[in-house]
């Protein structure tokens, strides 16, 4: 596809009833405090990674909810596990155990093991 | 004993009207329609605790039987008034004179066909918060429009609110509590149904509301989208498209929905025959009556005598609307004491 002047373009829209929304169901499982974020961000303000990587657990969360798999396995191993989301959560959500089980998702969705 | 008329016979002009009866007044209310309870007839359970509507709305009926006049099915033609008092005609050639007036005729809903883009009255399965209100009230099962059990519901909030094209700039307060209560009502009447409620702002003011939002979230599993609807199409089964901005991700999202739910705000009465109006009262610039002192005497207009309350000054919830009826029925029974040296501006303390 090099040398032809054009390229296609990938949706840009979310298409939420073709999404797969495993990882969210795998994540919930586990922690079912998922459930409770409302999007507000202190995590992500609290975040270390977020100063040097493309990284977001609030984006992160809603992307779990759309049903974005390549989304999140593009950005989710870029935690470092420091733990002040989970200080800064208004709502007392398990952040640092919903990264964990978000990882663990995806590798199993790279293993075919779920 | 001096006389009140209560022109509304709604949430706001029955407390009144009971209130005031009980200081030893005489009064009479007017109604419209042909029932006493107002909006509060359409209504199957209250926010936040979802307390039926049925009990409160007998309560306030019976209230008012206590040895007052009650007048429905009346259709004002006029209204003069002097500093004695105040002449009120309706059906065209019955006479009803007072003291003092109170003026309790509430509020319109937001005529959802408006906002013609959202598909109501075009999509069999577009229908209004009243709507499903009345459906939770009849018991019947909530079906579609080809009588399945919906598997996806969506909640539209502020339709006919905080929107210039539809005319109305102001926020009607209670949708965002009430589409809460009523997402989590569908729920527990269909447990496998997934629920989305598209908002732009989740106003939660009151106390109790923001326990209700995380009731939603934690125990029901309610999904909120932060978006507003342009546009809902119709599939050719009857279900419906929606295309929204999901505004936290910055991306264009579509979904269908079985059956949408539009939030119909609440806005000022401005049909032809309006109170507000005849009497020469001013709007604010929402249209809602404007209040002459706010803080000092929210219930007082610009007529000596004249008096208001509920949702004739905006939106308020049942509660609020309570309060300003047993506020201003205090306010009524102190002009009518002291009717004689009442200038206009001062500010009664009750006697006690």
């Amino acid at each position: 596809m090099i040398g032809f002047g054009y390229k296609i373009q990938a949706d840009r829209q979310i298409d939420y009833d073709s999404n797969n929304r495993r990882i969210l169901e795998f994540v919930r499982d586990g922690e079912p405090s998922i459930d409770w974020c409302m999007s507000c961000g202190t995590c992500a303000s609290a975040c270390t990674a977020a100063m040097t990587a493309d990284y977001s657990l609030r984006r992160l969360i809603i992307q779990a909810r759309r049903g974005m798999e390549n989304e999140i396995r593009e950005s989710v191993y870029r935690c470092r596990f420091c733990g002040k989301c989970f200080n800064a959560c208004p709502r007392g959500v398990n952040t640092r155990n919903i990264v964990y089980l978000m990882q663990l998702a995806a590798t199993k969705i790279t293993n075919h093991e779920i | 004993m001096k006389s009140v008329t209560i022109i509304g016979g709604g949430v706001a002009g029955l407390e009144a009207a009971a209130r005031l009866t009980r200081m030893g007044q005489a009064v009479t209310v007017i109604e419209k329609s042909d029932q006493l309870g107002g909006r509060l007839n359409q209504w199957h359970a209250l926010f936040p605790f979802r307390t039926p509507a049925g009990p409160l709305l007998s309560k306030l009926r019976n209230n008012v039987a206590e040895g007052m006049n009650m007048i429905v099915n009346a259709n004002i033609t006029g209204v003069e008034y002097n500093d004695d008092g105040f002449a009120i005609r309706i059906n065209n050639n019955r006479m009803i004179t007072a003291n003092s007036v109170l003026l309790t005729t509430g509020f319109d809903i937001f005529d959802a066909e408006k906002k013609e883009e959202y598909g109501y009255g075009i999509y069999e399965n577009v229908i209004t918060s009243v709507e499903l209100e009345q459906m939770f009230h009849s018991g019947k099962p909530i079906l579609t429009a080809q009588g399945n059990i919906p598997s996806r519901i969506g909640f539209i909030h502020c339709v006919g609110s905080r929107d210039e094209k539809a005319g109305n700039l102001h926020c009607s307060k209670v949708c965002c509590v009430t589409a809460v209560k009523q997402a989590i009502e569908i729920k527990e009447l269909i447990p496998s149904a997934e629920i989305f409620l598209y908002y732009m702002d989740l106003r939660m003011f009151g106390r109790h509301f923001e326990e209700l939002y995380k009731e939603a979230q934690f125990k029901h599993g309610i999904q909120f989208i932060r978006a507003r609807l342009s546009e809902a199409f119709e599939n050719p089964d009857g279900t419906l498209q929606i295309r929204i901005e999901d505004t936290l991700l910055a991306k264009p999202l579509k979904m269908n929905l079985d059956m949408m739910v539009l939030m119909v705000g609440i806005q000022p009465q401005r049909k032809t025959g309006n109170l507000i109006d005849m009497l020469g009262l001013e709007r604010d610039a929402d249209g809602f009556l404007m209040q002459e002192d706010p803080y000092g005497s929210p219930f007082k207009t610009k007529i000596r005598g004249l008096y208001c309350a509920g949702g004739i000054t905006g939106p308020k919830t049942i509660e609020e609307t309570l309060i300003e009826a047993r506020a201003v029925a205090a306010e009524i029974n102190n002009y009518l004491k002291h009717k004689e040296t009442y200038t206009g501006h001062e500010h009664f303390v009750m006697e006690l």
